[in-house]
């Protein structure tokens, strides 16, 4: 049963450490393996050249590199809970409007011209918003059901989408261009790596005695309870949880799509169904995903840079297509 | 030994008023069959039963605690449930179906053991589809998956069994083999509840019979008192005719 998790994981673990040292190493200075190795276990280095690498690896890629990681595992650990717990394998982080909260969120702090620090609190408080709107609807006068929070979500969803619209369309040209990379996803402006990521190993590890319980619960709701499920109770967990890491993630990065749907998906197609090895194996695959398709965004056209989300379409969508047709 | 009992126990039927307040044990050793057209409320009783559903009224007794009282977790290691209808949101294979039966006994942080593989595999071998172990869920007919769904139970092991309709799309020969997995559980000192359609299974393999109304009206009884053709045919609105066949009635629906 270990070695069943063990090798998948550590695979992909090592996969995690050589996306990060790519996207350390590439970029309008290349970084040598050796260098990045210096730098990280704490010798200091000798000369001028070297000194730069430090500096530009520790203040800059770097966090960027584990932002993007973050990221990246808690938008794919976000959509494996929000699947099992709609039992429909369309669902995804944002299926319930948080993107769409927190995009008005940040979007209307833009607007005010605020930045930084502001515009991140703004988005996070916007999700909740958003989630607590979609879970009241849906909850309604009687009980909710699958299919009922998912309606609400997408309309609610629908609807943050006519306001993004129409703040886009009454904003100032001059601030278009930030609010666009916003809504497409964008890591320049993440700083400090260490929330997120510490809420992703934090899930992590709440989450590993829930799996077998979740494994039941997709099952559906009934045999759940059969079986000894306290079907309710952790439904509502997994709801909260999932709709934190959603948030935290649109909080750093701004909306990226595909990862949270693709990622979950790709490793049920190659893995299985457990998800005592999924999630783990999710927030791994995200962020990995994410740290190359990062790596993408700021070198393809560099200097410029692209939007992340749309690297993650364009590497997810064919990936998942392939993976899905040669599946049984 | 769990007993399950009911106190004027009525089910949450929508749209029916009442019904007669059922008050059965449900003791060790004993397998009973309830009968009942469509709509009489088998499956609400079953699921009202397990704890699943609320009672409009009255209350269910586990071992003389009330079941809403206990932890789901406590209530699954007595008491398994054999479902009419199963939904597979996610593939699975037969054997990690099997497998879950184990989860009310293992805590939050343990992995399955080579104990819970073995009681698994050898529920599949007693329901015979050890040689599906490895197939997804989905792509077995239905008859199969019934028999899946059947050693999910036997691997969760629990004193009550409650099935609903269990010889649901089986042949001839698994509907047999399935009773007598449930006549030899009862033996074993387990007690059994099912629904049934089949009146000549429920005659020749129950010993005491439930008889459910659409109206919500119920009698109850030993096998002999309530298998008479009078009260089957005011039961299914159907003329029956009986012969006798290995010292067993059988029932059969005649024209007019």
């Amino acid at each position: 049963m270990l070695a069943r998790l063990g090798l998948p994981l550590s695979l992909l673990l090592l996969a995690a450490l050589a996306s990060l040292f790519i996207a350390i190493g590439v970029g309008s200075a290349q970084i040598s393996p050796a260098q990045i190795w210096q730098v990280v276990i704490g010798n200091s280095l000798q000369g001028e050249g070297d000194a730069l690498a430090r500096t530009m690896v520790i203040e800059l890629r770097l966090p960027r590199a584990l932002s993007a990681f973050a990221v990246g595992g808690l938008l794919a650990v976000a959509g494996a809970l929000m699947q099992v717990l709609l039992r429909n394998p369309l669902a995804d982080p944002y299926v319930l409007g948080l993107s769409g909260g927190a995009s008005i969120g940040a979007l209307a702090a833009m607007l005010g011209g605020l930045g930084g620090l502001a515009i991140s609190g703004s988005a996070f408080g916007g999700a909740l918003l958003s989630t607590f709107l979609v879970f009241g609807l849906a909850h309604g006068s009687g009980s909710w059901t699958p299919s009922r929070l998912l309606l609400t979500g997408v309309v609610v969803a629908s609807g943050w989408g006519a306001v993004i619209t129409l703040m886009l369309a009454l904003s100032p040209a001059e601030r278009l261009p930030g609010m666009l990379y916003w809504l497409m996803g964008d890591l320049s402006y993440a700083r400090t790596p260490w929330p997120p990521l510490l809420l992703l190993l934090a899930i992590c590890v709440v989450l590993i005695p829930l799996g077998r319980s979740l494994n039941v619960l997709a099952r559906g709701p009934q045999q759940a309870a059969a079986l000894g499920v306290a079907v309710r109770p952790l439904e509502w967990c997994i709801y909260i949880v999932a709709s934190l890491l959603t948030a935290a993630a649109v909080t750093t990065a701004g909306s990226i799509g595909f990862v949270g749907l693709v990622v979950p998906h790709m490793l049920r197609l190659l893995l299985g169904n457990d998800q005592r090895l999924i999630l783990p194996a999710c927030a791994l695959a995200g962020g990995t995903l994410l740290v190359l398709a990062d790596t993408l965004a700021r070198t393809m056209i560099a200097p410029e840079q692209l939007p992340v989300g749309v690297i993650t379409a364009l590497l997810g969508v064919p990936t998942f297509l392939f993976l899905l047709y040669r599946s049984r | 030994m769990s007993v399950l009992a009911t106190r004027d126990l009525i089910i949450d039927v929508p749209d029916r008023e009442g019904g007669t307040p059922l008050n059965i044990t449900i003791e060790p050793g004993q397998v009973w069959g309830v009968l009942g057209p469509n709509g009489a409320g088998k499956t609400t009783l079953l699921h009202t039963l397990a704890g699943l559903q609320a009672p409009r009224s009255g209350s269910v007794q586990l071992s003389d605690l009330a079941l809403g009282q206990l932890r789901r977790r406590h209530v699954a290691q007595r008491l398994g449930l054999v479902f009419q209808d199963r939904q597979d949101g996610f593939p699975a294979t037969v054997l990690e179906t099997a497998l879950i039966g184990r989860h009310p006994y293992l805590s939050p942080w343990q992995m399955e053991g080579a104990e819970d593989y073995a009681r698994a595999e050898d529920a599949l071998e007693r329901l015979d589809v050890a040689h599906l172990r490895d197939r997804l869920v989905t792509t077995l007919s239905g008859g199969e998956r019934q028999r899946v769904a059947i050693a999910t139970v036997l691997t969760q092991a629990p004193a009550i069994w409650l099935a609903d309709e269990p010889t649901n799309h089986l042949d001839l020969h698994h509907q047999s083999a399935v009773m007598a997995l449930m006549a030899e559980q009862a033996r074993a000192g387990q007690a059994v509840m099912m629904c049934l359609h089949d009146l000549n299974l429920a005659a020749r393999w129950c010993d005491h019979i439930l008889l459910l109304y659409p109206n919500g009206d119920a009698c109850w009884g030993s096998r002999d008192s309530m298998m008479v053709p009078g009260a089957l045919e005011s039961l299914y609105r159907q003329r029956l005719a009986v012969v006798e066949v290995d010292g067993a009635p059988v029932f059969v629906p005649v024209k007019g």
